[in-house]
């Protein structure tokens, strides 16, 4: 079994080759789960657990985070990732591959494992279980979080509790009722050309729209994932945004 | 050599004898036997009645293997066999070109072509490392216009292409593309529209992209020839009115299998309209969300207990376990079930496995556990072919299934001739057992998915399981191997895997001696398949003896040298060697990345990306 272990060693130019002993773990020494929102259906709190990262060369300040939020909850999160990562090749510096995720193994075609992957996601967005469980991405961020959208009531309530967690961006001037008033192009320019973030999300069609354009109601039926981006960013999606609010009335 | 050469189905190159390719068998004939002599005289063969009784005969041929035995036997037989072949499989786009192809067989009616090779469906090759289908349909349409059939298989077929085989063949019935790309909505809706006669539309696992345009309703109006559609790989929406009026107009559709767009309500109005029905794909198999809560739910059980023709299910790409009961009525008739995108648990598997007395094909997630697939072993005796696939892929996730399950199959289903079988945990027992129990298996692809894991009982490598595999399964043809193996597992395949055409390898073996073991045991082989094993120049050196009879070698992450690679690309002319290293590299190291190599006619192809260099 030596013998294979040492062959492996010497094997791999861009396979990871971290074993158990060697690998860089983040989170507290007793390996405290704090989970972010909703439940995980990965193995989580355990110390043994798979695919810790280091993160070391990667953490971006900008955030202000509090060290205790990095948890064993960005491991589960990445892990997700992992079959998306993992299929464009894992070719970043920066970043030490994550125990087990060799280049294209087990054999399993990147077809069915996104299937696989997109499923997973989707039952734990949808009525599964009971909780409306999405990503939250953050441009330059290091992790995702995860929000369950069913747990507040307004976008107001929404924007506060992302701006908790990622606390140094701010969700720009959104009007008394907390949504984007569309017709209104130059607000909405407004709004972009600054530098505070938006959110943006991905909804069931797969487009990208900014956060607002709906009612709260039906942005929670319809958001997959949420990403916050930079106004400046976000222009982009601004006229689809306008053009999807224009159909929809 | 020159009977391998012969004997080998796959070979389409048996060459005329200007060749000095062609084997002593060929040449020998040509020389000695044929009735029509050797031949430079074109005018009046002295047996022309002989000919065209034997290109009646001849007609009847259909295995290519004793097709390309007959165009052997003398010159005559050759002319008369390219003339008659129509069907035409090329099983590496690369070994011959189009234009010999097209010049040899002027009357093919289907024509069969592979690409890629299958590791790189792992991500194992950056992406456009080639297998144009391009060039094949610019060849064909000035040759072949009466080209009726295209299955390709790993290939890159452009919207142009489609376009190509839409207006250059009048009388084009089939298409099947089979894990291929390069091609999106727009270059559908442009073939759809312009093949009137259109009988198969066969998307399979292939990727396609979203060019926003409405390719169902491209159709076009009045009654269609259409007997198969299949279209569950596409990722996108389609416009289901258009779809449903096509279902409606098309009285011959026999295979119709949807993609996860399409909700269970949709499908039930499909399945109204297509009682006839005998291969189904489900789609979603579940509600829409925009379904009005209050809505009456169609009578499922019934639209399915309509279809007395169904024997192969599939789809349930997004299943509500709910809805599985609306499939009792069809259980008993099913030869085919493919449940491997549905994460169901045992006890929902029960009740439908339970009824499923004639399934021979059954695919699976390992969410059903062992337990499930006990039941499976219980019911389905007539089982041939199991393929149960991880729900979570990855080397350290928790093992639902393990060899508790595999030697229940074992135990159960006597018949089966084809297993693929992904899992965490394995026992040589188990093993050992399944070859006792499942003489008659074909194809034994075992997946352990940690790499070098041992038997986890005993601790020992899984040599001796792999070892009863090839010693006790005499039809053995396609292996692939995986967990902790030692040469000595290899030595076991050189010896008794006298059948084996396909071997897979990953991460095994200690020695060069392990290749060199199969190389030069297993005379059948011609698809060899390594990756991250130990093996370096000699042994790749040992196999030159044989290079020729096979289709291709991959071996990448080994221990090849380009010193090592060029050596063999000097020894074998006819081989072409490709260096294959990741598109971010520029420089050429010493070590070989990845080796690439196969027989062809044709020499270096000239197509070859940047990150290809051609030994």
């Amino acid at each position: 079994m030596e013998v294979g272990r040492k062959m492996a060693n010497m094997l791999g130019t861009d396979h990871d080759l971290n074993f158990k002993e060697t690998e860089l773990c983040l989170g507290l020494p007793g390996g405290i789960a704090v989970v972010a929102a909703g439940n995980e259906t990965e193995s989580s709190s355990s110390p043994k657990t798979n695919g810790k990262r280091g993160f070391s060369e990667t953490v971006d300040l900008k955030l202000n985070l509090q060290s205790k939020e990095s948890t064993m909850d960005l491991n589960k999160n990445l892990d997700d990732n992992g079959s998306k990562e993992k299929s464009g090749s894992a070719k970043d510096p920066a970043k030490p591959p994550a125990k087990a995720q060799v280049v294209g193994w087990p054999p399993v075609r990147s077809y069915r494992k996104n299937i696989m992957a997109n499923q997973k996601n989707s039952s734990e967005e949808s009525g599964n279980s009971g909780a409306a469980l999405v990503k939250v991405s953050m441009d330059g961020a290091p992790y995702l979080r995860k929000v369950d959208l069913k747990m507040y009531k307004s976008y107001q309530e929404l924007s506060d509790a992302l701006a908790k967690m990622f606390s140094s961006f701010t969700m720009g001037n959104y009007g008394p009722q907390g949504m984007i008033d569309f017709m209104n192009e130059s607000k909405l320019m407004d709004l972009l050309n600054s530098s505070d973030y938006v959110p943006s999300y991905e909804d069931k069609d797969g487009d990208w729209m900014l956060v607002g354009d709906v009612p709260w109601q039906m942005f929670v039926d319809s958001c997959k994932r949420l990403r916050i981006m930079k106004g400046s960013e976000a222009i982009g999606l601004a006229p689809r945004a306008m053009e999807k609010c224009k159909s929809r009335a | 050599m020159s009977e391998q050469m012969s004997d080998d189905d796959e070979r389409q190159q048996s060459p005329p004898s200007d060749l000095d390719f062609a084997s002593n068998k060929a040449r020998t004939c040509i020389v000695t036997g044929s009735v029509s002599g050797h031949t430079e005289f074109q005018s009046p063969y002295p047996d022309q009645v002989l000919e065209n009784v034997l290109e009646n005969v001849l007609h009847f041929l259909t295995s290519r293997r004793d097709r390309n035995t007959a165009s052997l036997v003398c010159k005559s037989w050759y002319r008369v066999e390219a003339l008659t072949r129509s069907e035409l499989f090329i099983g590496n786009c690369y070994a011959v070109s189009p234009a010999r192809a097209t010049a040899r067989f002027t009357r093919v009616r289907a024509l069969h072509l592979k690409g890629r090779p299958r590791f790189a469906d792992f991500n194992l090759m950056p992406p456009d490392w080639g297998a144009h289908f391009n060039p094949w349909v610019l060849a064909f349409a000035k040759a072949c216009p009466w080209l009726e059939k295209v299955y390709l298989k790993r290939m890159s077929v452009t919207d142009d292409d489609l376009a190509t085989l839409a207006e250059s063949f009048l009388g084009f019935k089939e298409l099947v593309l089979v894990c291929c790309d390069g091609f999106g909505t727009s270059g559908l809706s442009i073939f759809v529209s312009k093949c009137r006669q259109l009988k198969v539309l066969d998307l399979i696992e292939s990727e396609v992209s979203d060019d926003e345009t409405d390719w169902i309703l491209c159709f076009p109006e009045g009654e269609s020839h259409l007997e198969s559609l299949i279209f569950d790989c596409v990722e996108y929406p389609i416009n289901f009115e258009a779809l449903e009026r096509l279902v409606a107009r098309s009285p011959s559709l026999k295979k119709l299998k949807l993609n996860r767009y399409v909700s269970i309500g949709q499908l039930y109005r499909l399945m109204v309209q297509a009682p006839q029905l005998t291969h189904l794909g489900t789609g979603s198999f579940s509600p829409s969300e925009i379904a009005g809560q209050g809505d009456q739910e169609p009578d499922y059980v019934t639209a399915f207990a309509a279809c007395k023709s169904l024997v192969c299910l599939s789809g349930f790409r997004e299943i509500i376990p709910d809805y599985l009961p609306a499939i009792y009525p069809i259980c008993a008739n099913l030869t085919s079930l493919n449940f491997s995108y549905a994460n169901i648990t045992a006890e929902q598997l029960k009740p439908i496995i339970s009824n499923c007395h004639k399934l021979q094909v059954f695919w699976v997630l390992d969410s059903i556990c062992d337990e499930g697939l006990q039941a499976v072993a219980a019911t389905c005796k007539e089982l041939r072919e199991l393929r149960v696939f991880p729900v979570d892929a990855r080397e350290d996730s928790d093992g639902p299934v393990s060899e508790v399950g595999f030697q229940a199959i074992s135990e159960g289903c006597r018949k089966l001739q084809s297993i693929l079988y992904f899992c965490q945990r394995m026992t040589n027992a188990a093993v050992i057992a399944m070859s006792r129990n499942c003489p008659d298996l074909v194809v034994f692809r075992l997946c352990i998915m940690g790499r070098h894991r041992p038997d986890h009982v005993t601790g020992e490598p899984m040599d001796d399981g792999f070892g009863a595999i090839v010693m006790n399964c005499k039809k053995l043809t396609r292996l692939a191997v995986s967990g902790l193996l030692t040469d000595k597992a290899f030595d076991y395949i050189g010896r008794y895997g006298k059948l084996v055409r396909t071997l897979s390898v990953a991460f095994a073996g200690d020695s060069d001696m392990a290749l060199k073991y199969v190389l030069e045991g297993c005379p059948q082989l011609q698809k060899l398949e390594i990756r991250d094993s130990p093996f370096g120049d000699a042994a790749l050196c040992s196999g030159l003896h044989h290079y020729y009879n096979m289709r291709f070698l991959w071996m990448s992450s080994c221990r090849l040298t380009h010193q090592g690679c060029q050596q063999i690309a000097r020894a074998m002319p006819r081989l072409v060697v490709e260096v294959i290293r990741s598109a971010d590299e520029e420089e050429m190291d010493v070590c070989v990345q990845t080796l690439y190599m196969y027989r062809s006619l044709e020499g270096p192809r000239n197509d070859a990306p940047k990150f290809v260099t051609i030994l």
